[in-house]
């Protein structure tokens, strides 16, 4: 094959294009499909325990269409793209982080301490309180890093053992006089000293609401991410290390320092999780700070299969249903246990639906390749013939 | 480069172009604040903590006060409950979803709704707010803050804890070590001690704060009384949400213990029945009382308001006398009380380290 086809040479581009466009609807089709069979198992739930679906539905609707239904679903949006983006960093070295719970409590706490304690300007504060989020993320999901790497540690067993570790953590420090102010005897609810005024990060006023300006935050986090992965060598390494440890140490990637940069970094994000809530609404940590919000970002990174721009949707579809399923239960008496009840379905169904939708791709793929290759040599051999 | 930027782009514009629209559309409340101006009746809504109705404890106890003030006084009511896990923004929701429902008197049950409870009530000044089992210096001027002496119920149960011991020796498991389960046991031990300072008392917390799990494992419960009996002890009074019905268990399969319940009159409540021979008393918290007290004031327009403390005298704490156990010390326990009611007895709020 010297010379060079100039036939398939100029359908080269276009065929490029169909691939793409094709693999863009085949990107799309799982999710589609695990959100609509979600829809589906919803309704004959509620239908089954008499309740109208659509009622619901058009519950949940309705409030994502008014402004202050709008701004509570981006606030959270924030704050679940912070937690799917941790655990995707993770995922995308194959590196399994399920301690970004524990992450990001500790790092809150000590954040909400810091914040507490210092009174600076805030262009030094609110740096400050990110730094120290990060950190301290960063060194908690380290810990798990470094074990991995010395000892051969799994690191979920040690990232799930550090969850537990973190909840004592905040038990611990998060008591009157250690992280927590002194109070009288008729409180009962404990949480940190108040943020300094200057600690608030900005937000947006809107019809609906203050809309956090930590969505910026969010959105940074999002597009480092990318541009890390794609543009950087680190990123290349990273993906080949996820890809093939043993071909990455093949081509000269240190991999023990790779699995404890990730972990750090995957930590550091991690550690901003909390922050939306402490530097924009609660400004204090208290014991009833949300929990669960790891596990959550999980899933989203799931669905959003780890990639910065899919997990945006993925973000965005969660906070709708956590948002709106609040509604449910004063507006019709409809279970706001439905929505946990979708979630779930949803990550199910998107599992087993990326995986039918990859085996089909493969085999779309390979007739592709074959048809092109047959092509090919039918006209090498027509030329064979002409010449 | 250019992919990432353009990737940037397309966030960047996506996410104003939704705040945009968050910024231009109607609010959620616009169409229900108007039907909202009632005909002057009592509209009472409850936000329970999680477990809602049903969980045969806290929640159920201010639940039996709603209903009754609701075939009583003719409230006409609406509840929702917590769900586990939830975002603070979530009760804040749901609390306004009540006040856009046209409830003028809003009850809170339990101390998590406390910052949702200071920032709603700020915005609704003209809604009346109840909250049980917390207070907050900052809390607007419509708030009522609706506590109890736990201490002095806990002090009771203390002084029958010692005056029935055979081996000299109790134990206290609490659920959550927070400060509302620590005054518990400061006043189980000042009873057990005023009646005799020898007397050991084990004492067990399930779970530390922010794990609450503590109120809502029985196996939990079950695995600490039985190291508690396994120590000695013979009578455990456990302030723990529903792991109590596990340590009630332990206790129940030893011969001669005798368990101590608490919030509801455990050796009533029929989930337990099979117990109830084992339930000496239960150390009952009459969050119903009080809720009913409160919604009474509402509607008789002379709202409670600041802190409103249901201790011993106010009958908000009591010894349940349920299976005639502690029928033989009743004179011990009513000298014990009076001194309380009088002021001559002062329990401490937390214990001593």
């Amino acid at each position: 094959m010297t010379s060079p086809n100039p036939a398939a040479k100029a359908a080269k581009p276009g065929l490029a294009q169909r691939i793409s466009g094709e693999r863009i609807v085949l990107a799309l089709a799982a999710p589609v499909l695990a959100v609509v069979l979600s829809v589906a198992i919803c309704s004959v739930l509620l239908a089954t325990s008499g309740k109208n679906p659509f009622d619901a539905w058009n519950v949940m609707i309705t409030y994502a269409t008014k402004s202050d239904g709008q701004v509570n679903i981006l606030n959270r949006s924030t704050t679940y793209y912070l937690a799917a983006a941790a655990a995707a960093f993770g995922f995308r070295m194959n590196l399994f982080n399920i301690g970004v719970e524990g992450q990001y409590k500790v790092a809150a706490l000590f954040a909400a301490y810091v914040g507490g304690q210092v009174d600076l300007p805030s262009f030094i504060q609110i740096p400050l309180l990110l730094v120290t989020a990060m950190l301290v993320g960063g060194l908690y999901a380290s810990i798990a890093g470094l074990l991995k790497v010395y000892r051969g540690v799994s690191e979920v067993i040690a990232t799930i053992m550090l969850n537990s570790i973190a909840v004592a953590i905040v038990g611990l420090l998060l008591v009157p006089g250690i992280f927590a102010p002194k109070v009288s005897g008729t409180s009962n609810s404990i949480q940190t000293a108040p943020l300094s005024e200057s600690s608030h990060f900005f937000a947006l006023d809107t019809a609906g609401g203050p809309l956090w300006g930590f969505i910026f935050i969010a959105i940074l986090v999002g597009v480092v991410f990318q541009f890390t992965l794609t543009r950087t060598r680190f990123g290349f390494d990273l993906r080949a290390t996820g890809r093939s440890e043993s071909a990455a140490t093949a081509s000269g990637v240190n991999v023990k320092k790779m699995v404890i940069i990730s972990m750090a970094v995957s930590g550091a994000i991690a550690g901003l999780i909390g922050l939306p809530e402490l530097m924009q609404n609660s400004f204090n940590y208290g014991q009833s700070f949300q929990p669960g919000l790891g596990f959550l970002g999980i899933s989203i990174a799931l669905l959003g299969r780890n990639s910065p721009f899919g997990m945006v949707f993925a973000a965005v579809l969660f906070a709708f249903l956590d948002a709106t399923g609040s509604q449910l239960p004063l507006q019709g008496g409809f279970p706001s246990e439905i929505v946990a009840v979708m979630q779930g379905t949803i990550v199910i169904c998107v599992v087993v639906a990326y995986e039918l939708v990859r085996r089909y791709g493969l085999k779309r793929q390979q007739q592709k390749v074959g048809a092109q290759l047959a092509a090919q040599i039918a006209a090498t051999e027509k030329k064979e013939v002409s010449a | 480069m250019r992919r990432s930027m353009k990737l940037a782009a397309v966030v960047l514009s996506g996410s104003l172009g939704m705040a945009s629209l968050a910024a231009c559309g109607a609010k959620s409340t616009d169409n229900t604040s108007s039907s909202a101006s009632g005909d002057g009746s009592l509209k009472v809504g409850m936000a329970y903590d999680i477990g809602g109705r049903g969980d045969q404890s806290f929640n159920d106890s201010a639940a039996r006060g709603l209903d009754k003030a609701k075939s009583d006084l003719g409230a006409s009511v609406t509840e929702a409950e917590a769900k586990s896990g939830e975002a603070e923004a979530d009760k804040e929701t749901r609390l306004k979803n009540l006040v856009d429902a046209g409830y003028k008197t809003i009850i809170a049950v339990g101390f998590v709704y406390q910052p949702a409870v200071n920032k709603v009530a700020k915005d609704n000044p003209n809604v009346k707010f109840a909250i049980i089992d917390s207070n907050d210096k900052d809390q607007p001027s419509n708030v009522t803050s609706l506590l109890f002496a736990e201490q002095e119920g806990s002090y009771l149960a203390g002084v029958a804890a010692a005056n029935k011991s055979k081996a000299k020796h109790v134990g206290f498991i609490g659920g959550v070590q927070s400060e509302l389960i620590k005054k518990f046991e400061a006043g189980y031990k000042a009873g057990v001690k005023s009646v005799d300072p020898n007397i050991v008392v084990e004492t067990t917390y399930l779970t530390t704060p922010p794990d609450f799990t503590g109120f809502n494992s029985p196996d939990k419960g079950k695995e600490a009384a039985q190291g508690q009996l396994d120590k000695g002890a013979d009578i455990i009074y456990t302030a723990a949400g529903s792991s109590g019905n596990g340590a009630i268990e332990a206790v129940a399969n030893k011969q001669g213990a005798l368990a101590i319940g608490v919030d509801s009159d455990q050796a009533s409540q029929p989930a337990l029945a099979k117990y109830k021979n084992s339930i000496m008393t239960s150390m009952v918290k009459n969050v119903d009382n009080a809720v009913f007290a409160y919604i009474d004031s509402v509607k008789k327009g002379s709202a409670f308001t600041g802190i409103k403390l249901f201790d011993l005298k106010a009958d908000g704490v009591s010894l349940a006398t349920t299976g005639g156990k502690i029928d033989d010390i009743q004179d011990k326990l009513k000298a014990a009380a009076d001194a309380i009611k009088s002021g001559a007895t002062t329990i401490p709020t937390a214990p001593v380290q």
